[in-house]
Order: C-alpha cells, then sequence, then structure tokens
C-alpha cells in the first residue's frame, strides 16, 4: 500500500494551472450569461410552441404527396440535386488546392498561403456566397449549385490534405528503385492509397451539403428553403410541419446510406 | 441479383480447383452516377455558359469590399461579443446535457431498449434539423434577440456531443465499470468513476470542437433575428453596403482563426 501511495505523491502536481484553467471557465460563463435577454420573450411564445408542435403533429399530408412543382417531393429532389452537384464541383476544385496546401508535396510557403486561403473561404457564411452567386445566374437552384461548391472546398479539402500527409512514400521509393515511371508511380503508387479516402471524404460531405441545401432557399438559392420560410411567415404551421418532417427523413435516409457506402470503401 | 446478370467469372486454379471471381460492380457504380449527374442537371439548370459569360459579376461584390471600411469597427464590436457570448454559452450548456442524454442513449449501461432507443431517436432528430430552422422556430417562440440564437445552438450542441459521446460509451472497456458494480456501487456511481475517465479527454475535445464550429454557425444565425454579428451583415448586405460587410467578413475571420488556434492548442494537450 505504501507503494502506491508513495507513487500517487510522486506524480506532477498541477493543481494551480487546473485552479487558473477552472477559474477562467467560469468567469467566461458568467461573463457570456450577460447576453441573455428575457425581457424580449413574449407570453405569446407559448400558444405559438404548442401550435408548431401540433402542426408536427398533424402535418399537411396533401403537401407531403402531391407531385407539382409547388409539392414537397419535387423540392427535395432539387434540394438532393443541388447538394449533388455542388459536392462534385466542390471535391474537383479542392483537389488541386489541397494538393497546394500538402506540406510533403509543395515548398512550406505555398503550402501555408493556400492554407489561410481556405480558411478565409471556410469562414464566410454560406448565404453571403449565395447572394454574390445570385448576382451572377439569377435566383434558382444553379445559384445554390455554385454556392454550395464553393462552400464544400473548406472542409474537404481540409480533410484532403490530411489524407495526403499520411502517404506512405515507402512504396513511391520501392516503385523508384524497380524503375517505374513517374505516370506509373501516380497511377500505382499514390492513387490506390487516396481514392477510398477521398470517396469517403467527398460522400460525407454530400450528407452536410443537403443540410446546407435545404437552408439556402432562404436567398432565393432554390430548393426547401423558400417555401419553408414562407410558410413559416405566415404562420401555416401544418406545411411547416409536413416540410419539416420530410427534411428529418431524407437526412435520416441519406445518412444511413451514405455511412454504409463510407463503411464499405474504408473497409476495401 | 447482379451475380446472376453478369455470372462470376470461373478461374481454375493449378491445383484444379475451380473458383468464381465476382464481376467488378464498378461500371454499375460509374451508370448510376451518370445517370445521377444527369437528372441533376436538368433539375438544377445547370448552364456552363452562364458562368462564362458572367462570372465577372461575382467578383463585383468582393470588389466593392475592398477596401473595407475601417470606420465601421466600433460598431461591429459588440455584436461580435454577443456572438461568442451566444456560442460559449450554448456550447457550455449544451455539452453539459449531453452527459445525462448520451448515459440514456448508451446501449451497454442502461439495460432497457425503451430508454436508450428514445434517447437515440431524440439525438438524431436534434441533429438533422438544420441549426438555421431551429434558430428560426426559437425566435417565434423565445422572440427576436440572443436567447433564441443560444438555444438554436444549444440544441446543435445538445445533439452532435450527444451522438459521440454515446458512441465512445459504447465503445469503452466494460471491464472495470463490471468490477465497480460487483463491488456493490450502483451504475450510477459506477459510470462516474469507470466509465467517466476512460471517456473525458474525449468529451472535453469534441466540446471544443462543437465551440469552433458554433462560432461560425453563430454568425449567420443573426440572418434570421437570433441575434449576433448575423444582423449586421444582414443589414449590410440589405443596403448594398459591401464595405461594411467586408469589414464584418475581416473581422469574423480573424475572430475565427483565433479560437481555432486556442482550441487546437487544448485538443492536443487533452488526448
Amino acid at each position: 500500500m505504501d507503494k502506491i501511495e508513495n507513487y500517487l505523491h510522486a506524480s506532477e502536481r498541477k493543481t494551480p494551472y487546473t485552479v487558473m484553467m477552472s477559474l477562467i471557465v467560469v468567469v467566461l460563463i458568467g461573463w457570456s450569461f450577460t447576453t441573455i435577454q428575457l425581457q424580449n420573450v413574449e407570453k405569446s411564445g407559448w400558444t405559438i410552441a404548442s401550435s408548431i408542435l401540433s402542426g408536427i403533429v398533424q402535418p399537411d399530408l396533401g403537401l407531403l404527396f402531391t407531385f407539382t412543382k409547388q409539392g414537397v417531393p419535387y423540392l427535395f429532389v432539387e434540394t438532393i440535386a443541388i447538394a449533388f452537384l455542388g459536392t462534385i464541383l466542390g471535391a474537383l476544385l479542392a483537389i488541386p488546392l489541397s494538393f497546394l496546401s500538402a506540406s510533403n508535396v509543395v515548398p512550406k510557403p505555398v503550402a501555408w498561403l493556400t492554407r489561410l486561403f481556405l480558411i478565409f473561404i471556410r469562414t464566410v457564411p454560406a448565404l453571403v456566397y449565395g447572394l454574390m452567386f445570385i448576382r451572377v445566374t439569377g435566383p434558382g437552384p444553379f445559384a445554390g449549385v455554385l454556392t454550395i461548391s464553393l462552400v464544400s472546398i473548406g472542409m474537404l479539402a481540409k480533410l484532403f490534405v490530411d489524407a495526403i500527409e499520411d502517404l506512405d512514400t515507402k512504396i513511391l521509393e520501392s516503385m523508384t528503385s524497380i524503375g517505374c515511371t513517374t505516370f506509373e508511380k501516380i497511377r500505382f503508387g499514390i492513387v490506390p492509397q487516396l481514392v477510398s479516402f477521398f470517396l469517403s471524404i467527398t460522400i460525407y460531405r454530400f450528407d452536410m451539403n443537403l443540410r446546407e441545401a435545404a437552408i439556402l432557399g432562404l436567398v432565393g438559392a432554390g430548393g426547401i428553403g423558400a417555401p419553408l420560410i414562407f410558410a413559416m411567415n405566415s404562420y401555416r404551421w401544418n406545411e411547416v410541419g409536413s416540410i419539416l418532417i420530410g427534411l428529418v427523413l431524407l437526412i435520416l435516409v441519406v445518412e444511413l446510406i451514405s455511412n454504409r457506402w463510407r463503411q464499405q470503401l474504408v473497409r476495401g | 441479383m447482379y451475380d446472376k446478370l453478369f455470372p462470376p467469372k470461373k478461374l481454375v486454379l493449378p491445383n484444379g480447383k475451380t473458383i468464381a471471381e465476382r464481376r467488378s460492380r464498378f461500371p454499375l457504380a460509374v451508370i448510376l452516377f451518370l445517370a445521377a449527374l444527369y437528372v441533376s442537371l436538368q433539375f438544377t439548370g445547370f448552364d456552363p455558359q452562364t458562368i462564362v459569360k458572367r462570372w465577372q459579376q461575382f467578383f463585383v461584390i468582393i470588389q466593392a469590399m475592398i477596401p473595407p471600411n475601417w470606420s465601421y469597427t466600433p460598431a461591429i464590436i459588440k455584436p461580435l461579443l454577443d456572438t461568442l457570448k451566444m456560442s460559449l454559452l450554448g456550447s457550455i450548456l449544451g455539452s453539459l446535457t449531453a452527459i445525462p442524454v448520451a448515459f440514456l442513449a448508451s446501449s451497454n449501461i442502461l439495460k432497457s431498449k425503451l430508454v436508450h432507443g428514445l434517447a437515440k431517436v431524440f439525438l438524431t432528430i436534434l441533429r438533422t434539423m438544420p441549426t438555421l430552422v431551429t434558430a428560426l422556430v426559437a425566435t417565434f417562440i423565445f422572440g427576436l434577440g440572443t436567447l433564441a440564437g443560444t438555444v438554436a445552438i444549444y440544441a446543435f450542441t445538445l445533439a452532435y456531443v450527444g451522438k459521440l459521446l454515446y458512441e465512445q460509451i459504447e465503445n469503452t472497456d466494460m471491464k472495470a465499470f463490471e468490477a465497480m458494480e460487483s463491488l456493490g456501487m450502483n451504475r450510477l456511481q459506477a459510470f462516474r468513476y469507470a466509465i467517466f475517465p476512460q471517456i473525458l479527454p474525449n468529451y472535453l475535445s469534441t466540446a471544443l470542437f462543437c465551440f469552433e464550429g458554433n462560432v461560425r454557425y453563430a454568425a449567420i444565425l443573426g440572418y434570421v433575428g437570433a441575434g449576433g454579428i448575423g444582423l449586421l451583415l444582414n443589414e449590410g448586405l440589405g443596403w448594398r453596403d459591401y464595405a461594411s460587410v467586408g469589414m464584418i467578413l475581416l473581422i469574423l475571420v480573424l475572430t475565427v482563426f483565433i479560437i481555432e488556434q486556442i482550441s487546437e492548442h487544448f485538443r492536443k494537450r487533452f488526448i
């Protein structure tokens, strides 16, 4: 028992550090509480909350099953199409950028500059890009596609870089030693290592883009967002309910499928 | 099905055995992919000519943002701090609530299928709601302002951290837990002393990562009236005052960059 206790006392004491950190966190929490303003909360909040709930429980089933251009199914297909095309475009654009920011491919300053550029792209909110692209294409799903592709570049390139920096260079060395050409080295040494990772990352991003595409309607860039906002602003909670149910189901199904594909890809 | 249409290739090994090699799925995948591509192109009205003809329009706004309106900075600071406070409070409260919810959702601690099934469904539905939609609903219930934004961030953090946490709990080493139970501790105590220390570093790292993302999300919540810097962004875009928008974006990028660096530093220490 003494031995164990000795070891316990011998271990490094970090009390001052822990106390400091806890103090900082507590101060931050207290500071952030100052942002809560309760005076804006009105009594009508409860009635609205209950009407939202009843709207979700009794959705407008007619809207869910109309197959015209205003119906929920059409808008969902449009949303999926926006996310799909946007992801592909984004992935195509992200591949060169990711090679440019991998520190084992290009010199350090170039990699650093590209990374800074990527952070900038990543931080600008999607809605701002949406408004910029609407100038190019006019309102509609096309603007949504371009927005989604630009928004995805940041994250895709960041994850691609991780895969590239983990490349096993021993394979390339052995290929050089048996006399392979550069093209053969890329085709049989690099591509097989990266393809499954890149595909898996891209599918994951498609999953996220579906959610992004669903809100782009806010600025008029197509998809399910616009009818959702209109329904909310005119307090038609039954319609809101049917759209939300459809959205949750859609995202769930896509997530299930994409998870299965990604597992298969990673297992090979 | 696929194997019946395209029968597997028969190979005879040197020792006389025959084995069947299944045909590659690659052509099918390519055909499906091209079909999906074609349908999407039709649905979205994708038109490369428009891009070629009008791509300069994209840079019109960017040119208007440069140089940014430096004198606008003092007006940005308070909404920016509001955004930070919103995301901080939402993230902290959300990650704290995630612990009990993840406890209820992990199937190796609670044996009742009903409880952990319900908790999982709850987390999934919460997670699939886009943050902006949650914020919009919250503004109807809690009024315009930072409270609605905090609620939206809280909901997202709860769902995200909760999901990752219960997956970690389900993957932990259960031997210590069982030993503590056999000593006569109840499940809560055993969880506290056997599981919690195992998941703590990962939990803190996930929570920090979520906070990082939340700062970025919180920036747009103002667009639907949920407080913070998004309100200014919306205003600037609405009045086409792009120099001010440029200033807001510049400060936002700087803030997010600093927060990412800090959080990365701590996340490396935790793991």
